[in-house]
């Protein structure tokens, strides 16, 4: 065992970047279900940013456009979801089911011509003399710009939601759609664009795994992050902040066992590997035991003649 | 009416399909199960390869379907069970998980014939196992590894802690410390065959910790890319060439070359010849290949690794040849001795100077 060969500077910097795409996931997620709408489609979504995001970065040669074209490819597709359960009323768990699977399938066809090539590689924010700084430079000063949007919005998210009205009108749709359809707010209206935001997010968060993160193009490169997207906001009780406590939780201790294995820790591999499932979410029950529940019309159809 | 009249033509024409068919040009359909998706770039993606040889032998004879992407545990018995239900006459299941789901089915199913890779169970007649020497390839791997390293920290990505991915660690260990015994190996247990993120972290932690030489047992190119962006770090393809990143980071590969043997069992599935055999091949017989070595390896260490090829390749040496002690000290190989292939399939032990420990 050699347990100096772990830098913790690097490990901490490790797993900002590695906690990002299930943050970015998790809190579009947390919109839509806070509008009352269950979106089982997150690694569909994710896996369609993917693709796009890599391949319009490997066309334009910009990764900015490309992480544009994520969030938009990812909207896109949950607009089928929109459209499925808004419009035709089908049911959410069997709609989110087949978006995941149905994206996987597209991404695949998408990115035949993708296997193998090599993505623009977007810079780090420069920082100057800040980035210098001993190790609060190199933990918080040396990151590209997408993880710094990640924790921005998160704030912005929690912001809105708490002190503007449209959070307050889109709480008031997830919580009783039928009162928000009495006052005269346009359920619908407002499911879909919440449902829109919840894909963008996805789309950013599967484009940070394919260019940034591996950065590679391979179909099912998600590897199931959304469904671990899907467990946190649960697992956070629908509130911002523990969602981002969450992720880096996570990020951090998924990041500590691959560190822990390399320095030859003699715990048993399989429990490391178990690790940052069962802690995250032995940390965020604990911290879930105040009052706080689902949104109350979470997963049920609205129809206005109901 | 309507209706009847549809059912009536379809019948008649189903009819019509099968009696044609029954002149003696019905296909020979072949089934794949595929642990990955065939994009991966490594594994499934050199499987899948093989399927597209078959279909470019025997072109209109053959009828090959796969699946990719199954789970290994029960979904592969529906997969297989479908497979089988839709008239495949051979099918191949290309993953050790899948080892107790062929033989369920088999014994469901005798008239078709199942081959399952890298596994040893054959419970039923119409069951056979194939897999091939990789440790051979290991020990070419080896070889380059130990010479290239400068930090003398080989960085190895493992996936599951079975027999196959073990005998590999070995294999390669011990030929890196041939050339260079002051080599240590840090492994990292990855619990997935392809997980390109994960595998990205586990590479990028490994050069962290001072490794310049990774290894892996993944099938994802992810640590071709964290090595890339490294820079002084040198990698290996795994399964296919991965020749997008030649000429480095990747110096070599590691080859499956599984289309000859596709070719030649269905073959025998088509001459009525197919029997329950237990393939193991190696660089000799053309299964495992070594991708080619590039130029930023010096020119002796590729040429001593060509002549070590050559050498596993006729047999004159085989790479787990005494004396080896195991990690705990016993004595294993006597010197001269070479190890049996039972030893070898069921290696579930680490050489003498590795210092981890194999998870249990």
């Amino acid at each position: 065992m050699d347990l100096s060969a772990i830098n913790p500077v690097l490990l901490i910097a490790a797993l900002m970047s590695a906690a990002t795409p299930v943050l970015l996931a998790a809190t579009g997620e947390l919109v839509a279900e806070r509008a009352g709408v269950l979106n089982l489609g997150v690694e569909g979504m994710m896996i369609i940013g993917a693709i796009c995001g890599f391949a319009i970065a490997v066309e334009t040669g910009s990764p900015l456009v490309g992480f544009i074209a994520a969030a938009a490819g990812g909207a896109a597709l949950s607009l089928l979801f929109a459209f499925l359960t808004q419009i035709t009323l089908a049911n959410q768990v069997a709609s989110g089911l087949a978006l995941t699977l149905f994206g996987l399938g597209l991404s695949a066809l998408l990115g035949q011509g993708y296997v193998g090539i090599k993505p623009p590689r977007m810079p780090d924010i420069n920082f100057g003399p800040l980035a210098e700084l001993p190790i609060i430079g190199q933990i918080l000063f040396s990151h590209d710009p997408i993880l710094y949007f990640g924790i921005l919005l998160v704030a912005g998210v929690w912001a809105v939601l708490k002190f503007t009205r449209v959070g307050l009108i889109l709480r008031a749709v997830g919580e009783n759609h039928d009162a928000a359809h009495a006052l005269g707010y346009k359920v619908v209206r407002i499911r879909t664009f919440a449902i829109m935001f919840g894909g963008a997010c996805a789309g950013m968060g599967g484009a940070y795994i394919s260019l940034i993160r591996v950065p590679q193009w391979t179909e099912g490169m998600t590897a199931g992050v959304g469904w671990i997207a899907l467990a946190l906001v649960v697992f956070a009780s629908w509130k911002p902040w523990r969602v981002l406590l969450g992720a880096y939780l996570f990020g951090g201790i998924t990041q500590l066992q691959l560190n822990l294995q390399g320095a030859g820790v003699a715990i048993p591999v399989e429990y490391l590997a178990m690790s940052p499932y069962v802690i995250t979410i032995v940390v965020l029950v604990v911290l879930s035991a105040d009052k706080s529940a689902a949104p109350g019309s979470l997963g049920r159809i609205f129809h206005a003649s109901h | 009416m309507k209706f009847k009249t549809l059912l009536a033509s379809a019948a008649i024409a189903l009819g019509l399909a099968s009696g044609a068919f029954a002149d003696g040009h019905e296909k020979t359909k072949v089934g794949f199960v595929y642990v990955g998706p065939v994009g991966d770039g490594g594994w499934t993606f050199t499987h899948d390869q093989a399927r597209l040889a078959v279909e470019a032998e025997f072109g209109d004879a053959v009828e090959t379907v796969f699946v990719e992407s199954v789970a290994e545990g029960p979904d592969a018995e529906r997969v297989l069970t479908q497979m089988a239900l839709d008239g495949a006459d051979l099918i191949f299941t290309t993953s050790f998980g899948y080892m107790d789901p062929t033989n369920n089915i088999a014994a469901k199913f005798p008239d078709v014939k199942f081959e399952h890779a890298t596994g040893y169970k054959r419970l039923h007649p119409n069951v056979s196992t194939y897999s091939a020497r990789f440790y051979e390839g290991r020990a070419v791997q080896g070889h380059i590894a130990g010479s290239m390293t400068e930090s003398n920290i080989i960085g190895y990505i493992a996936s599951y802690p079975i027999p196959e991915v073990i005998r590999g660690i070995n294999s390669a260990y011990i030929h890196a410390r041939k050339v260079n015994p002051d080599v240590e190996f840090k492994i990292i247990w990855a619990y997935t065959w392809f997980d390109p993120a994960k595998e990205a972290d586990a590479a990028k932690v490994l050069i962290e910790q001072g490794a310049d030489v990774i290894l892996q047992h993944t099938d994802s190119t992810a640590p071709h890319a964290a090595a890339q962006e490294a820079g002084n770090v040198v990698t290996f393809g795994q399964a296919s060439d991965m020749s997008a990143y030649a000429p480095f980071p990747r110096v070599s590969a590691l080859l499956d070359e599984w289309g000859d043997y596709y070719i030649a069992r269905t073959k025998a599935v088509m001459d009525g010849t197919w029997e329950s055999v237990d393939t193991w091949h190696g660089i000799g017989d053309g299964m495992v290949g070594i991708g080619e070595i590039t130029d930023a390896v010096p020119a002796n260490v590729k040429e001593e690794a060509l002549a070590l090829k050559a050498a596993i390749s006729e047999g004159s040496y085989h790479p787990f040849t005494g004396p080896i002690k195991k990690q705990d000290g016993s004595d294993w190989l006597a010197a001269g001795e070479v190890a049996d292939d039972g030893t070898l399939a069921g290696m579930n032990f680490y050489v003498e100077g590795l210092t981890a420990e194999i998870p249990q």
